[in-house]
């Protein structure tokens, strides 16, 4: 088995943009953490032929609705603005993907799966215990939402 | 066309720090390891929670990349890289190579070795610095005075030379025997403690 070091060297930037993404970056070392913690406890069970970054992007989406959850848990220090704007990053869609936090769940996880952690569909369809045809809808029709929400009038 | 681009950036390294301090309280950290400078090379070192268990010289054990699997796959494949949990080793190897340290006091976990070949190496641990043994010698410490060419074989596999100090083994009458990372380190080691000039 591949030792662990070289695990999280090949894929921890990808985690990171998944939490990012999923979480929001208030959410998004927690995501990191929880992830890479809950990945190392599961791994020496882990499938010889497994596909090792579908399985972590799947686990970062799970943990970042986790992490999400915790929050809206946690009471808001006076004073926090938990939706203050981050800082700007020119090349990075930052606010559409506050958008895709809003989206049903089934939707916002094919998004965040496609779009952030760049699996194709058929590995959306895998990760989530659908046929390819539903992942498919899903992700269209997130699009379709986001487009609804996003787009300037 | 991807519609929507990933955040970019990548974890801050006190994450990363953070990460595996978790690791290790969670009990989930199964091998730490580091690489340290020496003079006879650099090594990479590899501890378990009971003690160091590796000490390689990366070069002769074919790279860093092979030391690691071999450890992923005869210990675990939970393995981090780990500085901080090796600071100690870094520290006692340091003092040891500048003349300033004459045994170590690091915990050192023989988990790597069994039987036979495990005794060979605890009756190794005891030769004092500056002193040498024969490898009839150290047979007969583990028990089996007639097992030298067993001792010899265990020696050679000495997952953690140098602390376990199998340098200090030579053949009897004096000539040098082998050594895991070829024999001018053996060289280097006795002379650093006096016993080559």
């Amino acid at each position: 088995m591949t030792p662990f070091q070289q695990v999280l060297d090949a894929h921890r930037d990808l985690v990171w943009r998944v939490c990012v993404a999923a979480a929001g970056r208030n959410d998004a070392d927690d995501c990191f953490q929880e992830t890479w913690l809950a990945a190392l406890r599961a791994y020496p069970r882990l499938d010889d032929g497994a596909n090792v970054r579908a399985w972590l992007v799947t686990i970062a989406q799970r943990k970042a609705i986790d992490a999400h959850r915790g929050r809206a848990r946690r009471p808001v220090a006076a004073g926090e603005l938990p939706d203050a704007p981050a800082p700007a990053r020119p090349e990075s869609d930052d606010g559409l993907w506050d958008a895709v936090r809003a989206l049903p769940p089934g939707q916002r996880a094919a998004i965040t799966l496609r779009y952030a952690g760049d699996l194709r569909p058929r590995e959306v369809a895998q990760a989530l215990g659908i046929s390819d045809e539903a992942a498919r809808r899903r992700i269209a029709d997130g699009l379709k939402s986001l487009r609804l929400e996003v787009q300037p009038t | 066309m991807t519609p929507l681009t990933p955040p970019s950036g990548s974890p801050p390294p006190e994450l990363l720090d953070r990460l595996v301090a978790r690791a290790a309280q969670e009990g989930l950290l199964d091998v730490a390891y580091t690489t340290v400078d020496s003079p006879l090379g650099p090594l990479v070192a590899a501890a378990t929670p009971r003690g160091l268990a590796t000490l390689s010289y990366s070069e002769f054990r074919g790279g860093i990349d092979a030391v690691l699997e071999d450890l992923a796959q005869r210990l675990s494949p939970r393995i981090l890289e780990a500085p901080a949990r090796l600071d100690a080793v870094r520290r006692e190897l340091d003092e040891y190579f500048a003349g300033r340290r004459r045994s170590f006091d690091i915990p050192v976990d023989l988990v790597l070795t069994r039987g036979f070949g495990r005794r060979i190496l605890e009756a190794t641990a005891a030769i004092p610095f500056g002193e040498t043994r024969s490898y009839r010698e150290v047979a007969a410490g583990a028990g089996n005075v007639k097992a030298t060419r067993a001792a010899g074989n265990a020696l050679g596999h000495n997952p953690v030379p140098i602390v376990v100090p199998c340098h200090r083994v030579l053949r009897t009458g004096g000539s040098l025997g082998g050594y895991t990372g070829g024999l001018e380190k053996k060289e280097t080691l006795l002379r650093l403690e006096g016993v080559l000039l």
